[in-house]
Order: structure tokens, then C-alpha cells, then sequence
């Protein structure tokens, strides 16, 4: 027997030692996880309550509705289409900038390396969630209800809404810069407004041109359909479409919607890397 | 050298930037002095190098004397006040005539160089100027006679992030030198470079400290770079002076009480 294998086969009476990668408490802990998680969707899909006729005609249904939509009615487009696109365009774009200039103040106030105070923190991070956690369709409804109909209604719902996704993001943001120029600022004698402005906004610049054009794209696609409760633009086309039964007007706007999110993908994808 | 024969603390210009510091105590954690009973007299001018272990306070000593950190107790005074009790206004005022130089130099990277040695006016400029950034002209050229002297003219307008970590010393220590200081500290200036780089910044440090006639206290770990740079040397160890001398006065012993152990000294 060579010395190599002595050492590798140990001393005589020695008990081979064992390696597992989870403990046996562990282990249970994880299969009671599986269970539960195959418990949750058997519980889920008695809920929704299948209705097995629907499900075997879906196929027949959904071909049925393309062959409503075609042919396209493509002269309404300049008749009504054009102008609920622009509006549409200009209620994201007019959103995202309110959102951005509000989530900003939010954000400093969240952030912890800029506002010394829990409570102040708390504040700013109770109006992150609140905001974030009603949808733009709920919040569309609130301003309707309070501003009417329109174009005003939707650019608030989708300002308001976008504060906690930007803030929250920015907030991050803040809190990831660097602190040793920070601390270079400060020892040079320079007052809070200029550290902000030379020490933190140089750091957070490109996460926050990064993070607009973001959610502008985001805000585009949920423009798109906040027409369908009150708020202006395409959504409110295709309302008008959907309950005069006009299929080939659905079709319209579907395609418009679609052509417009592909365009904005690509703008925001070239912007992006135009930052970065 | 012959100015060292005939050392005087004060400057040619006659004022007087010694600093006194006073029973200086740091406790970051309450009980626990990282600083315990420091007093020390910086004369107002040449090297002052304090030598000794890794979390022995030199770094808090330092961030203390401009305030990054906040002593627990003791005075430090400086040019007729005690730094210790300054606050807001106050403080960015006796801030902005106190440069620092950094061991990660602490550069806004996404700025210039030329703006980031222009940084060291923030103390002096209203921020509506530093936005747009409109400095004033004598500070701009400033600006360029300093990056000259630390041998950076040719790249006043690359990115701050493009640099070596020498050349970004240099930055640093154009940037502290631009705030126009009676006082510059050090933070471990050459613990992030290279050998070669180290003399040169150091060399850098002392002859344009020199140049200006203010004093200079540089936190360093490497004990030959302060023999060979300061006029005096402090050696710390476990928040306590345990040296105070010359660098000619500077024994093994001595070491070894700074250090502890002797094996690392052969």
C-alpha cells in the first residue's frame, strides 16, 4: 500500500464521516414546504371554479373574435385613433414627469443616508407603498370621481401611482452611493444642498435617467387602458369600440397598442444604453 | 537641512496654525475609548506623522481634528477656536480651511478631474454657482496651476474614474491644496498604492505643504516613508501616545512598545 492511499484511507477503526447538505430538520422543513405549495394550487383551481363547456370551446370562441376583427377598419384611425394616441402619449410622458419630480422629494426623505430621522423615513417610505400598492385603474377611478372624465384624471392616476416603483428605486439608489466622496465634500467645508448636488446626484445620475425612461415605458402600456375606466387616450377608443361591438375598431386600437409598446421598448432600450 | 536647524512653529507669514489638542476622548460605543486622554501640541508647520497598529485610533485622531467624527470629550484648538464645539455654519467654516487627503482618495468619479479639484471651493461658493457650474474665474485658474503642480495639466477634463490610483491621489491632494488650507491631514495618503507611488505622493504632499508654509498631520502604517517625510513623529497604540520625538529619536524599542512583538523588526 502506497502512503497516498494510507492517508486517504485513514487510520484503522475510524468511522467514515458523513456530509449532508441540509440538516434533517432541515429536510422535513423543506418537503412540508412542498406540500403546502401543492396544497395551495388544488385549493386555488377549486376557487376559480372551471367550467369545463367554456374550456372546450375557447378555440371555437377565440377564432370567432379574429375573424370578427378582420378586416381592420383602418380609416378610423385619423378619425379617432390618432388623437386618443397623442393623448395617450402625452398622459404617460406628463405622468412620468410629475412622478419623477415628486418621487425625487420622496426618495430623499425615505433614504437614510439623507434624512436622519426614523420617523421622517417612515414617512417617506409609508408614501413609497401607499402609492405603489393601489393600481393605476384604482387610482384612475379616485380622480375621475374627483376631476371628471379625461385626460387630467389619467396623467394624476399615473402620476401618483409611479411615485413608489421611481422613489422606491431612487431611494435604493441614494442609499447605494458611495460615502467616501461624501465625506471628501463634507470635510471641504461644503453645505448639505452641495454635498447633494456634487456628491450624491454625480453618483445617482445615471440609475435615475435610467429608472424615467423606465417607467415611461411602463406608464405608456398602463396609459394605453386607464381610458377604459374615465382616463382618457386609447383605452377610451377602445371602450367605445368594445361596447358598440365594433370588432374591426377593437382590432384597430389592439394593433395601435401593440405597435406603440414595440416602439417605446425600442426607444427606451436605445436611451438605456445611451445612459449606461 | 538648514531649515530644520533653525525650526520655528510659526510660519514666515506670521500666523500662527498650531493646533492643541486637549484630553481628546472618542468612545464609539459607550465605555469603549477608542481615543483615551490624547493631548498633543501640532506645531504650525511641517509633518507631523503618527505611526502605529491597525485600530489604534490614528484614523479617528484624525477624522476628529475636522470633525468627521465627533469627539466625546477634550478641545482641539485651532487658529483661535476650539473645533471641538463648532457646529453647522460654524463648523463648514473651519472645514473648508482644513484640507484632507484619503486613503481611497474619494473621488466623485463620474466628475472631471478639473471639477473635482474645483470641489475644494464648495466651502467658499454659494451652491447656485457650483450648479451651474459657474466658479469664478481666479478659482478655475487656480484649478489648472494646481493640477499642473501635481503633474496632471494634460487631463483636467477626463473622468475622475479613468485615473490610476496615484494619479487620483494627485487629484486628491490638488483638491485639498484648493481650499487654500491652514491645515492638511492625511488619512493613510499611500496605503492603497504601490511602492514607487507612495514616495512620490508623499514627496508631493511635503513639498507643496512645504511650499505653502502649513502644517501637515498624515496618518501612515509605513514606518520608514515617515522617518523619511516627517519632521516629527507620534506613535500610538491602543488610543494612547506612547511616542513623541524626532525621527532620528526613533528606536527599535520604541517600535516594539508602538507594535508590540520584535520578530516583524529583523
Amino acid at each position: 500500500m502506497t502512503g497516498a492511499t494510507a492517508f486517504l484511507a485513514g487510520p484503522a477503526g475510524d468511522k467514515l464521516r458523513r456530509w449532508h447538505r441540509f440538516t434533517l430538520a432541515e429536510r422535513i422543513g423543506r418537503s412540508g414546504f412542498y406540500l403546502l405549495a401543492l396544497m395551495a394550487l388544488v385549493w386555488s383551481l377549486q376557487t376559480i371554479e372551471i367550467i369545463p363547456e367554456f374550456l372546450y370551446d375557447a378555440p371555437k370562441q377565440t377564432a370567432d373574435l379574429f375573424v370578427r376583427m378582420w378586416p381592420i377598419d383602418w380609416p378610423w384611425y385619423p378619425k379617432v385613433v390618432h388623437e386618443a394616441l397623442i393623448e395617450t402619449l402625452h398622459t404617460a410622458t406628463l405622468g412620468t414627469i410629475v412622478a419623477v419630480l415628486l418621487a425625487s422629494l420622496t426618495a430623499l426623505l425615505a433614504a437614510r443616508n439623507i434624512t436622519h430621522s426614523v420617523t421622517l423615513n417612515l414617512i417617506g417610505r409609508f408614501i413609497l407603498v401607499a402609492t405603489r400598492s393601489v393600481h393605476a385603474m384604482v387610482w384612475a377611478l379616485f380622480f375621475v370621481a374627483v376631476f371628471g372624465p379625461g385626460a387630467l384624471a389619467g396623467t394624476l392616476a399615473i402620476a401618483v401611482h409611479s411615485i413608489g416603483f421611481t422613489g422606491k428605486l431612487l431611494s435604493e439608489a441614494i442609499e447605494e452611493a458611495r460615502p467616501g466622496p461624501i465625506e471628501a465634500l463634507t470635510a471641504a467645508g461644503a453645505s448639505p444642498l452641495a454635498i447633494l448636488l456634487k456628491g450624491y446626484w454625480p453618483q445617482v445620475k445615471p440609475a435615475f435617467l435610467g429608472i424615467a425612461v423606465f417607467r415611461w415605458d411602463i406608464n405608456v402600456r398602463e396609459s394605453a387602458v386607464l381610458g377604459l375606466v374615465g382616463g382618457g387616450g386609447l383605452g377610451m377608443a377602445l371602450d367605445t369600440a368594445l361596447s358598440n361591438l365594433y370588432w374591426d375598431q377593437v382590432g384597430l386600437v389592439l394593433c395601435v397598442i401593440f405597435a406603440v409598446v414595440i416602439v417605446t421598448e425600442i426607444a427606451v432600450t436605445w436611451a438605456r444604453g445611451k445612459i449606461i | 537641512m538648514d531649515a530644520k536647524a533653525s525650526f520655528k512653529p510659526v510660519a514666515a507669514d506670521g500666523i500662527d496654525r498650531s493646533l492643541v489638542i486637549r484630553h481628546l476622548r472618542k468612545e464609539y460605543r459607550s465605555g469603549l475609548a477608542v481615543l483615551k486622554d490624547v493631548s498633543l501640541t501640532i506645531e504650525g508647520r511641517g509633518m507631523t506623522a503618527i505611526i502605529g497598529p491597525s485600530g489604534t485610533g490614528k484614523s479617528t485622531l484624525v477624522r476628529c481634528i475636522n470633525r468627521l467624527v465627533d469627539p466625546t470629550a477634550g478641545e482641539m484648538l485651532f487658529m483661535g477656536q476650539d473645533l471641538a464645539k463648532l457646529r453647522g455654519r460654524a463648523l463648514r467654516t473651519a472645514r473648508r480651511r482644513i484640507g484632507m487627503v484619503f486613503q481611497e482618495y474619494n473621488l466623485v468619479e463620474r466628475l472631471s478631474v478639473i471639477e473635482n479639484v474645483l470641489c475644494g471651493r464648495l466651502g467658499y461658493l454659494p451652491v447656485w454657482r457650483a450648479w451651474l457650474r459657474k466658479f469664478p474665474p481666479a478659482d478655475i485658474d487656480r484649478a489648472f496651476r494646481l493640477l499642473d503642480a501635481v503633474g496632471l495639466g494634460e487631463f483636467a477634463n477626463i473622468r475622475a474614474d479613468q485615473l490610476s490610483g496615484g494619479q487620483r491621489q494627485r487629484v486628491g491632494i490638488a483638491r485639498a491644496l484648493m481650499q487654500d488650507p491652514d491645515l492638511v491631514l492625511a488619512d493613510e495618503p499611500t496605503s492603497s498604492l504601490d511602492p514607487k507611488t507612495s514616495v512620490e505622493i508623499m514627496e508631493l504632499i511635503a513639498r507643496r505643504a512645504g511650499e505653502r508654509d502649513i502644517p501637515v498631520i498624515v496618518n501612515i502604517h509605513n514606518v520608514d516613508l515617515a522617518r523619511r517625510f516627517a519632521d516629527r513623529i507620534v506613535g500610538m497604540s491602543k488610543g494612547e501616545v506612547v511616542f513623541d520625538g524626532p525621527p532620528r529619536a526613533l528606536e527599535d524599542s520604541h517600535l516594539m512598545a508602538i507594535y508590540g512583538g520584535e520578530g516583524w523588526l529583523e
